[in-house]
């Protein structure tokens, strides 16, 4: 196997806090990884980092042997690197199907773009059955509930066909029936992408998750299955702690 | 046949017989509120779809102005003589800015390619730097004050605060012939109907969706693969070009061309027509715009003063009370009488 993500020795301060401080993160092609940790602990600012919505202080972001860091945005994107964000944002006026469609079409050439939309391709048509969408296909994605939204966004990830999917809680505030279909939803992608997952949704893990890394105030703290994380005197401590904290309060 | 086509077919038979029904001097009031109209459609698109607040479309229309006016004085002038002004002014040889008017076709293609050009680098330059809201509102409202200074401070160039006037004949065409005027009406209302299509088949092909997933997430259009400041600057030149020609128009229309038509209150006015029609529709920003130039002629006729206050109240009642101006309101109706909706960018 190669390393599809490699980061080394990141590092990102706002304001002389240290969001993340001194990573490193290897991920192969065709990993299924779910990353970890407490509130605060950086997920969401090192999937910032790797899409290229923050500029880190220091450090490297390899994608496929190539240097993400000082790339814009949609550079990476067309690298092949896609996200979700931990809320959902879809276009609202716009229609399912228009979502997924623009999705679809940035490798179109400009003259392209500058024609209606025919019909659906078959990416599209693939991804409103995935994301369970097809009888709201015509309607406005402002309609839509939580977890449609989610799933929507998933859909257009997936039309986008990334190399590399990066999803921040794709199951926050689910219902259990929802988190399991996107959990059947995640295992299909998983078999055909390679996927790093944000999620601290144990049950979700337990289920889902082969490998675990663990953040913490911005470094890695333990990295292994899911039953050796768990077992980690270390990682039981951050979420005691965390726990204990939330008691307290 | 939908409401929308019903309406279509019946503007399109309203222009057609205006020249018949409407003395020339009315009918060329008309045919200076289809200039407008013409503005309006690229403000629709810039400011309705794309979310690009423009409040310096007088540049751009001043811009195809002056260019138009150029070759028509250059024209009147003939192959020795100066325009009239710069004899006025002292001017005793040809600048060599205006050498090139003298043709034609570079005039007309000045008409489409300066403002296109200077708000495709504009746009490229704000944009890319991520200038947006109300920051960009200012900055192109700051563009129209400079650009009325530097046009009254170029008194040899341009005609200073006077601007250019007196056109005769506007390519073969004589402009003081009721005949003459019917033309340019005609032209300008086929340039109208021209935009309109142009902005129609923009708005509903892929770049229109995409223009409007622009506007209510810039930073999420990102991270679908494109550039939002490439979308941005496209629909910014299409909407500055439209400007443009309509200020070409505005000539031998209404017969002059100067600063006050161009600054940051005439800017502005244009704005008003669209927020009154609707932004969000093409329809409702031509409607608007007409209607509102219209209600300015009727009022000033009789208090000037008035009307200054009046649009300014107009323009922040619309805002508040009805965001998406007489379309939506229109909209709304038609909802509530229970019939099927329209599309939501018709
Ligand atoms: N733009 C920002 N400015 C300042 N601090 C930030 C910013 N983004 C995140 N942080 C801080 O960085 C830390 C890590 O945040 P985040 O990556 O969102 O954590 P997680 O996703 O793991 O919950 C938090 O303490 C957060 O407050
Ligand atoms: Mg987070």
């Amino acid at each position: 196997m190669t390393a599809l993500l490699e980061v080394r020795g990141l590092r990102v301060v706002f304001d002389g806090f240290a969001a993340i401080d001194g990573l490193d993160l290897t991920v192969e092609e065709g990993e299924l990884r779910f990353l970890i940790g407490p509130n605060g602990a950086g997920k969401t600012t090192l999937i910032d980092v790797v899409t290229g919505l923050t500029k880190p202080t220091a450090g490297s972001v390899r994608f496929d042997g190539q240097e993400l860091v000082g790339r814009r945005e949609h550079r990476i994107v067309r690298l092949g690197v896609g996200r979700t964000f931990q809320t959902a944002t879809v276009f609202e006026e716009l229609t399912v199907v228009e979502n997924l469609d623009l999705a679809d079409s940035f490798r179109l050439p400009l003259r392209s773009l500058l024609r209606r939309r025919r019909g659906v391709s078959d990416a599209v048509a693939a991804a409103l059955e995935a994301a369970d969408l097809t009888a709201l296909a015509d309607k406005p994605a402002g309609v839509l509930s939580h977890g449609q939204r989610q799933w929507l966004e998933i859909g257009m990830l997936l039309v986008q066909r990334p190399r590399l999917l990066l999803l921040d809680e794709p199951v926050a505030g689910m219902s259990r029936s929802e988190r399991e279909r996107t959990g059947e939803l995640l295992h299909r992608i998983a078999a055909t992408h390679t996927v790093v997952v944000v999620e601290h949704d144990m049950e979700f893990l337990r289920k889902y998750a082969r490998k675990v890394t663990v953040l913490h105030q911005g470094r890695v703290l333990r990295e292994g299955s899911v039953a050796e994380v768990q077992e980690d005197p270390k990682v039981r401590e951050v979420y005691l702690g965390r726990a204990k904290g939330k008691a307290v309060t | 046949m939908t409401l929308g086509r019903v309406s279509l077919v019946v503007c399109v038979v309203l222009l057609a017989v205006a020249p018949l029904a409407l003395s020339p001097f009315r009918l060329g009031l008309l045919a200076k509120y289809l200039c407008f109209a013409i503005v309006a459609v690229g403000i629709a698109l810039a400011w309705g779809q794309g979310g690009m607040l423009t409040l310096g479309q007088g540049v751009f229309f001043g811009l195809g102005g002056y260019a138009m006016a150029m070759y028509l004085k250059l024209e009147e002038a003939g192959s020795a003589g100066l325009p009239d002004f710069m004899v006025w002014s002292g001017v005793e040889e040809l600048p060599a800015l205006w050498e090139p008017f003298g043709n034609p076709v570079f005039a007309l293609a000045a008409v489409v390619l300066v403002p296109g050009l200077v708000a495709f680098l504009l746009g490229l330059l704000v944009f890319r730097q991520r200038v947006r809201g109300a920051y960009f509102a200012i900055l192109s409202q700051a563009l129209a004050a400079a650009f009325v200074i530097l046009l009254v401070g170029q008194q040899g160039l341009t005609g200073g605060t006077n601007g250019m006037t007196n056109f005769t004949r506007f390519f073969g065409l004589d402009l003081s012939d009721p005949n003459g005027q019917r033309a340019v009406y005609a032209i300008t209302a086929l340039v109208l109907g021209l935009t309109f299509l142009v902005a129609k088949l923009l708005v509903r092909s892929r770049f229109g969706r995409l223009l409007v997933a622009v506007r209510d997430g810039e930073d999420r259009v990102r991270f679908l693969g494109y550039d939002p400041a490439v979308v941005k600057t496209i629909t910014f030149t299409v909407s500055a070009v439209m400007a443009g020609l309509a200020g070409a128009l505005f000539v031998p229309v209404v017969g002059i061309i100067s600063p006050a038509l161009l600054g940051i209150v005439p800017s502005l006015e244009l704005l008003v027509g669209v927020a009154v029609g609707g932004r969000f529709v093409l329809a409702g920003a031509i409607a608007g715009a007409i209607a509102v130039n219209y209600a300015k002629t009727v009022f000033s006729e009789d208090f000037a003063e008035g009307w200054l206050y009046l649009q300014g109240g107009l323009f922040v009642l619309v805002l508040v009370f009805a965001p998406k101006g007489l379309a939506g309101v229109v909209e709304s109706a038609r909802l509530r009488w229970g019939r099927k909706p329209a599309e939501v960018v018709a």
